[in-house]
């Protein structure tokens, strides 16, 4: 590997550590939860390792537990996954040069954390013909840990069966706040939240977590002009 | 439940929604007021993630100080606010959390 995509690599995976801190609980909880929600522990690691999106495979697992049927399971994943659909969009102009295969394999990677490690190295102009390798080393930094976290958690929750009582996944949140309050610089971003949050919150009852479409579309009417 | 299917189906709906946009990559252009559009998204998103989580952590809601998600919730932005760093926010947060949740309340 040339100097410079080294260079790159490891600053993508250096940018994705905080993230990680906050995803470690994450991962470890969803292994720890699996079996009694009702999904087996290779089905627990094959999740991680094949569909790789955190807050969906959480989602999964209340559906599982409360009997949901396959279909709905799916469409709900569909659902909570779209905002993906925009990353995506603001990434395409950062992206679109590069062949297929790299493109297979961003699209693969695409979550929130490494959409907020990757947005500011993308917004320097410097350097356009290497930034996807910075994305590649917050993706395998992204990806090792998710792997290893939820077969660590499969691990402990055999261990230690009530650990999913102590509400570790309150380092999702907190994750979530330390990404947030960067963009708060001006008033409509202050509207956009502020309309969003209790708009999550009013729409919680709505069946599949729709009420997290509901209540991101009205921030963001809120917010622009 | 078949597993593999699950697995699958949810492998297929994820990957499509990440892909899409990857694979026709140039051939759509998006306009200029999309583009602002879009530039709200992620904070409008993560935060219809975060209040729900924080605000009603066992369903209903709870707004008390005697909820440790919304407390340390509100002091990790208010680090975030001051220290503008992300790694002292989330190892703040949590630490602020875990003692609330354990210790105090």
């Amino acid at each position: 590997m040339p100097l410079s995509r080294r260079v790159e690599f490891f600053g993508g995976v250096k940018a994705t550590l905080p993230l990680i801190v906050g995803a470690i609980p994450f991962g470890i909880i969803f292994g720890t939860l699996a079996e009694s929600s009702g999904l087996s522990a290779w089905g627990a690691m094959a999740m991680s390792l094949v569909v790789f999106a955190g807050s969906s495979q959480f989602i999964a697992l209340g559906l599982l537990a409360a009997g949901a049927a396959l279909p709905i399971i799916i469409l709900t994943t569909f659902v909570v996954n779209l905002r993906h659909l925009l990353y995506a969009a603001n990434l395409v102009p950062k992206v679109k040069h590069l062949p297929l295969r790299w493109r297979v394999l961003m699209a693969f990677g695409l979550t929130d954390e490494t959409f907020a490690a990757v947005s500011n190295r993308f917004l320097q102009p410097i350097g356009i013909t290497t930034a996807h390798w910075f994305y590649l080393g917050s993706f395998v930094a992204m990806y090792g840990n998710w792997v290893i976290c939820t077969f660590v958690g499969i691990v402990l929750g055999g261990l230690f069966p009530d650990m999913t009582e102590w509400g570790l996944d309150f380092a999702m949140s907190v994750t979530f706040i330390g990404m947030v309050v960067p963009y708060l610089t001006n008033r409509p971003m202050w509207g956009a939240v502020i309309v969003a949050g209790a708009m999550a919150v009013a729409t919680a009852f709505m069946p599949h977590k729709l009420g997290l479409m509901v209540a991101a579309i009205c921030g963001i009417t809120t917010g622009f002009p | 439940m078949n597993e593999v299917a699950l697995i699958l189906g949810m492998f297929l709906v994820t990957f499509s929604v990440r892909f899409v946009l990857f694979a026709v990559a140039g051939k759509v252009h998006f306009p200029v007021w999309l583009n602002q559009a879009l530039g709200f998204v992620p904070p409008a998103v993560l935060t219809a993630i975060i209040l729900p989580a924080v605000l009603m952590p066992e369903g209903e809601i709870w707004f008390s100080w005697q909820n440790p998600w919304l407390l340390a919730g509100v002091f990790a932005a208010i680090v975030a606010l001051v220290r503008k760093d992300l790694m002292t926010t989330i190892v703040a947060g949590m630490a602020c959390f875990l003692v609330l949740r354990f210790f105090v309340l």
